[in-house]
């Protein structure tokens, strides 16, 4: 557990990785994910509880869980006014790596995170992804067996996601075990072998990645007619192509979401706009938002819940 | 590159919790850092310049019976105090705006002493307190300073200078830990800074005081670094002075340095 102030920001939170696994914490803002990052980091301490990474309790053996992790937080912590070598020698040279070493280290992380043409620039100088690659550098050089990953792609245009998401999958090949905030499902869903859902402090659900799409449905199909007096058939006519007689639900800006079982299901959907003349300017399949996982496994829409308290956001830096 | 790559580093070397060596990489950060914007040195640099010409001919006339060389001897080993003092208010600030940025969140989760970074930052300070001493005394020489003693007693006087700035440099560091912006840090460290230095023996002779006056400047630790510098500079007994100098740096250390660890690491 534990409080700021007066309010509770974890409260009876168990999370548990596999060695050598990802578990996905998905959550919105001020869900607590931060905080929890942090108490297993030994940034914070927990107010109750235990906690062990790698082994090692973060309260008694704090040095050697530290000696355990990297840690790459959602505001990117590199030394603005550092060079990439300068930034990854450095830590290198923190971690007692002899200075040649630390040096071939620092070479190799640029490398293989495609920034050994910037090695010499000041990271102030860099583009949010490329600081972003940097700060994952930055963990990496003491190859810890344990990696802590805070909202890695918030803020990152989608390209630049997945190349952060082939570089998660490619940590993990490795052996090494992956804790990931996110507040993305997409994100959860392509990364982790095991998810746990939290909201205001409390876990809400735990499950692999299609355990938890059976309980929230999987994909949803999206579609806007382009006549709003169209509105009406268009609902009728999804409902009969709807997984497990959920009902169609209007998101109220004119479109119309279902939840379908597969992809299979398109063709058939567009038959029948077809037939039924219904003419659209938006035709979409995407996992649920988070607000929608939220929706069907709490009944209350995250937003609203939030909005009473903000004060339970988490406390940056 | 591959992912194999990743494994082919050898196993680290597991290290003692503290590590001076720790300490030097970081301050060779703090010193890198501030050689890249070099206008962070405007206040060892212009400031005692610009101090010293102004006290001493404005001042210098009215004060010192007419004389102005008269009185920038009198001055100077008092500016030296002064200027060195205020050094300590960037460290602060800077210190802040570090946690700000979350660079600190990465030292913090390194099997590192948590000092270290702390301890650090004031090791790179003795590069802006080393300019203070050779800008202030080498300006003086320019404008018609001279020593009464020996090179040796300078050195003397110079080094006491610095440690007394290093162990007060603690004070800003607790006062960055503890306020809110780093704006606050130069608020609060001027508020301590003023009395200090201008309630003290640097611009006039103790005696034109007022008894309660008096009674502040004569406990005041900077009067005791001022009167150890004047002496060692220009000659007379420093004794006294030198031992009351290094007991207030030795209390500073005691008090400030704990408690700056203490707020740092409480400052999650």
């Amino acid at each position: 557990m534990k409080s700021f102030g007066r309010t509770k920001a974890l409260n009876g939170v168990n999370l548990s990785a596999k060695p050598g696994a990802v578990l996905g914490v998905l959550g919105p803002n001020g869900a607590g994910k931060t905080t929890a990052v942090r108490i297993l980091a030994t940034l914070l301490r927990a107010d109750e509880g235990t906690a062990r990474v790698n082994g090692f309790d973060v309260r008694t053996q704090a040095d050697k869980v530290r000696r355990s992790i990297g840690l790459t937080g959602q505001f990117a912590s590199v030394d603005e006014d550092l060079t990439g070598t300068e930034n990854l020698v450095m830590i290198g040279q923190l971690l007692d790596l002899p200075a040649r070493a630390a040096r071939q280290r620092a070479a190799e992380l640029l490398e293989w995170f495609d920034l050994a043409d910037a090695a010499k620039k000041k990271a102030k100088n860099y583009s949010g992804g490329m600081r972003r690659r940097l700060d994952l550098a930055a963990s990496l050089v003491g190859r810890p067996p344990v990696i802590f990953l805070d909202e890695p792609t918030t803020g990152l245009d989608p390209a630049k996601r997945e190349d952060m998401w082939d570089v998660v999958r490619s940590l993990v090949s490795d052996g090494s075990t992956v804790l990931l905030t996110t507040q993305y499902l997409e994100e959860a869903d392509a990364l982790a072998d095991e998810i746990t859902v939290i909201d205001h402090g409390q876990v809400i659900a735990h499950d692999t990645p299609n355990g938890l799409k059976r309980v929230i449905g999987g994909q949803r199909l999206t579609v806007h007619p382009a006549e709003p007096a169209a509105y009406d058939n268009l609902v009728t006519l999804l409902s009969g192509i709807a997984d497990g007689g959920h009902a169609p639900e209007a998101d109220g800006r004119g479109a119309v979401t279902v939840r379908v079982d597969s992809d299979e299901v398109l063709p058939d959907v567009v038959a029948r706009l077809r037939a039924g003349g219904i003419a659209v300017d938006e035709f979409s399949l995407h996992l649920p938002s988070l607000d929608e996982v939220f929706f069907t496994l709490t009944g209350t829409r995250s937003h609203d819940a939030r909005e009473s308290d903000s004060d339970s956001e988490e406390v940056p830096a | 590159m591959t992912a194999a790559t990743i494994a082919d580093v050898p196993a680290l070397v597991p290290a003692k919790r503290f590590n001076p060596r720790h300490v030097l990489v970081l301050a060779r950060r703090n010193i890198v850092k501030s050689m890249r914007t070099p206008e962070q040195f405007m206040d060892v640099t212009l400031q005692p310049v610009i101090f010293l010409t102004v006290f001493t001919y404005i001042f210098g006339g009215a004060l010192a019976g007419g004389s102005q060389h008269a009185y920038l001897e009198f001055l100077l080993p008092g500016m030296l105090g002064q200027t060195i003092v205020m050094t300590s208010v960037a460290i602060g600030q800077n210190l802040h705006a570090d946690i700000d940025k979350g660079i600190f969140d990465r030292f913090r989760a390194l099997p590192i002493g948590r000092a270290a970074p702390l301890i650090g930052a004031v090791l790179a300070e003795f590069i802006r307190y080393v300019i203070v001493c050779g800008v202030s005394v080498g300006y003086g020489y320019a404008i018609g300073f001279r020593i009464h003693t020996d090179p040796l007693k300078l050195l003397g006087a110079l080094a006491l200078a610095v440690c007394f700035a290093a162990c007060f440099a603690w004070v800003s560091v607790f006062v960055g830990m503890t306020v809110r912006t780093a704006g606050a840090v130069q608020g609060v460290m001027m508020l301590l800074i003023m009395p200090l230095t201008f309630g003290s023996n640097t611009f006039v002779k103790t005696t034109t005081m007022p008894g309660w006056l008096q009674a502040f400047v004569k406990v005041n630790p900077l009067s005791h670094l001022v009167s150890a510098v004047r002496a060692l500079m220009l000659g007379g007994p420093a004794g006294a002075d030198i031992g009351w100098t290094l007991a207030w740096c030795a209390g500073m250390l005691a008090v400030f340095f704990p408690m700056a660890l203490r707020a740092y690491i409480r400052r999650a």
